[in-house]
């Protein structure tokens, strides 16, 4: 903190704080914490939140051709929950002392980063049901754990955005089997669809433990409660059977189940391409962002009339008052 | 600091995982519950007295203004001017859509063909569309045009709902009675933006208004009465549009007064030799709307999903 502190009060104030870490209770907004877990936080519940909202762009792709009217519906009331888990998360790290409109900003200048998954095309509507199946599915090991992450309104916040992000995947995956009941048509763009996503998806757990950096920091201060290697192998363990359920093949050859660990083997993802889509240059980046700009800069005007006739309503009531008085 | 009490709740998240697809929960099918809440069935009898293919037509008529409106309003999903705003087009879109499937799902029944919804909505050609003109347009991701068409749209269908509420037709009846509280929100929302935007700055009140001006011309057809609607409110199932007209002009007189704008004086669109959208007569506008959300049904013949 800038504010001029004595060094010991900010001694004391930090015993507390680790006390409370290491009693594994909350922090809350009005309780003192050290500047990085602050800044850890901001940056990772923005991009969570940014990562809510681009999500909607490639699912949105298929509302208006979503081939029947029940899909349709699960389709749009799933892409309207992802703007309110958005609208959770930004006020979530609002309670940290930034706000949506700075954090927007930062989105579209490409200053602050979404989950890569999103920068991947959506090309089929079998991709509706792997992204519910395997992205949601993989969101959801991300999450769970965040549900008893040290931070309050965070750990809150993904209470009730995992319960949702759950019955997103069994909506994914029951129209996957649908569809792999269906013609050999839909067979095909069901395994054609597993096999672009299987890949980006494992990538979702971020880069091995042994490459990621912040995420020491983040176990010690029970942000971060599994590495990202254990929220894998948890992944694919769960898959596997899900996909002998649909009888898909996922494209791993070295996917096996190895009994010694009890636990499956399975291959290594194309770490260079995760980190030229991290870097910004995946499929679909400089779309999304453009996208994302469009329209929060096309709804600039909206924004300003009501914010105008909020304040015009407020000086007619302060003159009412006045005339009253 | 808090203690914690959210590990319950993180674990049922767990579970819900390992538990297979279970079809007897109702949000499988969104949209679908509306008429056994309200305790009516698509099967239910046509009323004594009623031509069929008059009450599957007029099924149609307020079924494709709701499907149609619908898939218009998704265009917003991702592109509005705000998370709050996106939440809140998107869910007066699945209003509509749950509306749209119950009558369109009513009117194959009725229809006695064998067609359901989807067939209905994914099968037809654009002549065969029943809906009015309003509710093919596009926003073209204009927010003031939104509004205004929410506004013109959610008044008018809730006067013809209010009255629809007492239909003899208990499919009707109940898709009113359902859809009074959806409209009832929508025309909320549509009328606090109208205010907003009309008394909130130069350019947004110049955007409203002009918004309002293109849109008139579509309001004429919404009071025009078909040969259908004339037979079907003499039965007591339907409603003559042309007696919501005051109801109409009242609330909009009201709001548009309030958000200092001006109701237009535009003439209303032409129709063709007396037809318009009811007689399946549309704008340009519509058969686009339909290449597309008809595209990827029509790729896959004979395919369930
Ligand atoms: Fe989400
Ligand atoms: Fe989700």
């Amino acid at each position: 903190m800038s504010v001029a502190m004595p060094e010991t009060d900010e001694r004391v104030l930090e015993t507390g704080f680790d006390a409370t870490i290491a009693a594994d209770q909350r922090i809350e907004p009005r309780d003192w914490m050290p500047e990085g877990y602050r800044k850890t936080l901001i940056r990772q519940i923005a991009q969570h939140a940014h990562s809510e909202i681009i999500g909607m762009q490639p699912e949105g792709n298929w509302i208006l051709r979503a081939p029947s009217l029940r899909r349709k519906a699960i389709l749009l009331a799933k892409v309207q929950d992802e703007a309110g888990h958005g609208m959770y998360l930004y006020a979530a790290a609002e309670t940290l002392g930034v706000d949506r409109e700075e954090l927007t900003e930062k989105l579209i200048d490409s200053k602050q980063k979404y989950s890569s998954i999103f920068n991947y095309p959506t090309l089929s509507y079998a991709d509706i049901g792997v992204i519910g199946w395997l992205v949601d599915g993989a969101a959801i090991c991300n999450q769970v754990p965040l549900c008893r992450c040290s931070y309050g309104p965070y750990a809150r916040a993904m209470i009730r955005i995992c319960k949702e992000e759950s019955f997103h995947q069994r909506q994914g995956y029951e129209l996957l089997l649908a569809m792999a009941n269906g013609t050999d048509e839909q067979k095909r763009m069901v395994q054609e669809s597993t096999d672009r996503w299987w890949w980006p998806s494992l990538m979702m757990f971020g880069p091995p433990d042994g490459d990621s950096p912040n995420s020491q920091q983040s176990m010690a201060w029970n942000i971060k409660r599994h590495t990202n290697d254990e929220l894998r192998q948890r992944f694919v363990d769960m898959s596997v059977p899900q996909a002998e359920a649909l009888g898909v093949t996922l494209p791993d050859p070295e996917l096996r189940w190895n009994d010694e660990r009890k636990a499956h083997d399975y291959g290594e993802p194309d770490w260079e391409e995760f980190k030229a889509v991290v870097a910004g240059s995946g499929p679909a980046n400089a779309q999304r962002v453009a996208h994302r700009r469009r329209a929060h800069e096309g709804g600039a005007w909206v924004r300003e009339a009501a914010q105008a006739y909020a304040d015009k309503q407020a000086a007619r009531k302060n003159e009412a008052r006045k005339a009253a008085a | 600091m808090s203690p914690h009490a959210m590990e319950e709740d993180a674990t049922n998240a767990y579970q819900s995982l390992s538990e297979t697809t279970d079809h007897d929960d109702p949000r499988w099918a969104f949209g679908t519950g509306i008429v056994e809440e309200a305790g009516a069935e698509v099967s239910a009898p046509v009323p004594e007295g009623v031509d069929a293919a008059d009450l599957a037509a007029y099924c149609l008529m307020l079924g494709d203004d709701a499907l149609i409106y619908s898939h218009r309003l998704s265009e917003w999903v991702s592109n509005a001017p705000e998370l709050e705003e996106e939440v809140a087009l998107a869910n007066t879109a699945l209003d509509l859509l749950g509306q749209a499937r119950v009558l369109l799902a009513r009117s194959g029944h009725v229809e006695g063909d064998g067609r359901d919804e989807d067939a209905l909505a994914y099968q037809r050609s654009d002549a065969r569309f029943r809906n009015v003109g309003l509710a093919e347009l596009s926003d073209d991701l204009d927010f003031a045009r939104a509004i205004g068409r929410l506004l013109i749209f959610s008044t008018w269908r809730l006067a013809l709902l209010h009255r629809l509420v007492g239909s003899t037709d208990p499919v009707i009846a109940a898709v009113a009675g359902k859809g009074v509280k959806e409209l009832t929100y929508h025309r909320d929302y549509a009328a606090r933006w109208t205010l907003r935007l009309g008394d909130g700055t130069d350019e947004s009140h110049r955007r409203m208004q002009d918004a309002l001006d293109a849109l008139w011309p579509y309001v004429g057809e919404l009071f025009r009465t078909s040969d259908e609607e004339t037979r079907l409110a003499g039965a007591g199932v339907a409603v003559d549009p042309g007696t919501t007209r005051e109801e109409f002009d009242a609330v909009l007189d009201e709001v548009v007064s309030k958000a200092t704008l001006t109701l237009p004086d535009r003439p209303a669109i032409g129709t063709i030799g007396g037809r318009g959208g009811r007689q399946g007569v549309h704008t340009e506008h519509l058969g686009h709307a339909l290449a597309q959300m008809q595209s990827l049904a029509r790729q896959h013949p004979g395919a369930t999903w």
